[in-house]
């Protein structure tokens, strides 16, 4: 079989519209609206929880024939405990700043649905290069969601990109301003909202009967 | 009327099937039938045809707020010539072309931008227009400070129409007040042009008229907002010279606020003319004030402070309150539909806006997130009331079985 059949660019690929986690599976929505907004956090979030699966996959998927069932749960959590933690050690030593803008959300990596949803589902009854590829996969999925969320909260929020102002000053003395509720995480929810609703009205098959 | 009715015929054909401007046929249809009570009745089954429809219904909504509008407006020149202290000196019709001329732009900015999304909503489903936005468009303007910059209004407004009503399934189907979404929105995006002590009177010109500078000692702080913000539970609450205003002057309402929510006076004519055709509810109308009064009595007999000090009808005048249960809690859609429900739905609107005026130091007005909060719990409220009722005759059954 080779690595990149048929089968696995799916394994890849459809992770990243058709079955993405966040707007089509729902999943993981918490951090979503919690990180997003500015996109310098979104990416580093989205970095972190995209390495996270990519090897928590991995290493469950090498493991999977030895976990007894009945607490494999338990394992899970372990193994991605264990990852969230080197991630989090990480991001302390070389990026300080925004591991305390993340603060406690890198260490709720854990906790995201995502996560336990791929190792159970996919990790547990494949060889590790596919889940390796669903890992990356459904992480690309996640990060392209919280980046376009983060581009718009920042930009009609802050008025910039990265901490870079895009927005001229002339608008401002013109009477714009930065949009408030953009900031709140309620917009957040909105705007996944939006990006759910494109996704839908461009793809007949997602939508319920 | 009869030459309007006859230019109407003979316009139709062009916008019916068929016709070279077919697509703008529910436009057409909707100004047909605004213009013009429809004569069209249901084929099948025996039905009671009352000549009120809804577009009748927004009209006498209309019809009762303009004395609270026209109000607003005349207020909005009396405080702008006050504070540049030409009040004396300036006719009672420049005052009212002052405000007049302040607030139409803002009018004109909420129906354009709400009607359009609508119209556009409309031919796109092949719906007709409904007319549902014909109330919120004159609300929206009524409830923003006189200086909100217009395109902080059109987008609120678009996002309201939008997201509050047409993704819920238009008019009829919306959970929220719509005109109190927009507000919400503008409240928290733009909370410098919403609250605060510099937005509620406009001390500039307006297309040049009344050009002037401030006087000195003005301070353009609503009575809300200097309850808020005293140290001292006395405090003597003062109009935008400094002099002292009391509760007669917050129910005529000559005092800084949003456009048409000041005078009392003038939204109880709205009541008035709302009760009378009996298109709101007394039940609701009333409760919510019953629940406001209940709540004050409770603080003022505490007391501690100038907001929980401050008297049960002072309370009742000030703010958006009185607007807000005469015109936004008795909304149809968005309030609780069953009878004993619209006493609770009423009473707690009452309840939570003086609580969140009083004691939330962050809000000295609380009545538009007691109304959202109350739209929520609207149909909970339905749901158990009709539960209740069904448990009530389940269990009278049971007795006369036994």
């Amino acid at each position: 079989m080779s690595l990149f059949s048929k089968k696995n660019k799916e394994i890849f690929l459809g992770p990243l519209s058709k079955n993405n986690p966040v707007i089509v599976q729902v999943l993981g929505i918490c951090s979503a609206l919690a990180v997003t907004a500015k996109l310098e956090p979104a990416l580093v979030m989205s970095l972190s929880v995209t390495a996270v699966l990519a090897f928590a996959n991995v290493i469950i998927s090498l493991l999977r024939n030895t976990i007894p069932n009945r607490i494999r749960i338990i394992v899970q959590l372990v193994v991605v405990a264990a990852l969230v933690i080197i991630v989090d050690q990480v991001l302390k030593a070389f990026a300080y700043d925004v591991s305390k803008q993340l603060s406690v959300f890198v260490g709720l990596i854990i906790t995201n649905c995502i996560l336990m949803g791929r190792l159970e589902a996919f990790a547990l009854g494949n060889g590790p290069w596919e889940s390796f590829l669903d890992g990356v996969g459904n992480g690309i999925g996640y990060s392209i969601i919280l980046i376009i969320v983060a581009f718009f909260r920042e930009l009609l929020g802050s008025g910039t990109l990265f901490g870079f102002q895009v927005v001229p000053q002339f608008l401002y003395d013109m009477g714009y301003q930065n949009n408030g509720l953009m900031i709140l995480p309620p917009m957040a929810l909105i705007t996944v909202g939006c990006i759910i609703w494109f996704q839908r009205a461009r793809n007949k098959d997602l939508q319920e009967k | 009327m009869k030459a309007l009715r006859n230019y109407l015929d003979k316009i139709k054909p062009n916008f019916q099937e068929g016709g070279k401007l077919s697509m703008f046929h529910s436009v057409f249809d909707g100004f047909e039938t605004f213009l013009f009570t429809p004569s069209t009745t249901s084929k099948t089954g025996v039905h009671i045809h009352d000549s009120i429809d809804s577009k009748r219904t927004m009209s006498v909504v209309i019809l009762a707020l303009l004395p609270a509008l026209l109000f607003g407006m005349y207020n909005v020149g009396y405080q702008h010539y006050l504070a540049v202290g030409q009040l004396d000196a300036t006719s009672f019709l420049t005052v009212f072309m002052f405000g007049f001329l302040a607030v139409l732009p803002k009018i004109v900015v909420s129906y354009g931008v709400g009607l359009g999304i609508e119209f556009v909503v409309a031919q796109w489903k092949k719906h007709e227009i409904q007319e549902g936005f014909l109330v919120s468009g004159m609300l929206i303007p009524m409830i923003v400070p006189i200086d909100t910059p217009l395109w902080m209004i059109a987008v609120a407004t678009a996002f309201a129409v939008i997201f509050a009503k047409e993704i819920f399934g238009g008019t009829g189907m919306n959970i929220f007040n719509v005109a109190l979404i927009t507000r919400a929105f503008l409240f928290f995006a733009y909370p410098s042009m919403m609250s605060g002590d510099k937005v509620f009177v406009r001390t500039g010109d307006t297309f040049g008229m009344g050009a002037g500078t401030i006087v000195d000692g003005y301070s353009g702080a609503t009575p809300l907002g200097q309850i808020a913000t005293a140290a001292d539970p006395s405090v003597a609450v003062v109009d935008v010279l400094g002099n002292p205003i009391g509760t007669w002057d917050y129910f005529v309402g000559l005092i800084p606020g949003s456009i048409g929510e000041t005078s009392t006076l003038a939204i109880l004519i709205g009541a008035v003319i709302l009760l009378w055709t009996g298109i709101a509810s007394w039940k609701t109308m009333g409760s919510v004030f019953i629940g406001g009064a209940f709540i004050v009595a409770i603080f003022n007999a505490f007391g501690g402070s100038a907001a929980l000090e401050t008297s049960v009808w002072d309370h009742l005048f000030l703010g958006g309150f009185a607007f807000g249960a005469v015109f936004m809690a008795t909304d149809p859609v968005t309030s609780a539909r069953t009878e004993t429900g619209k006493y609770i739905y009423g009473f707690l609107v009452g309840v939570i806006a003086m609580l969140v005026r009083v004691v939330n130091p962050g809000y000295p007005e609380g009545m538009m997130l007691a109304i959202l909060f109350m739209n929520v719990f609207a149909p909970l409220i339905d749901y158990i009331v009709v539960d209740a009722n069904i448990k009530k005759r389940l269990k009278r059954a049971k007795v006369t079985k036994a």
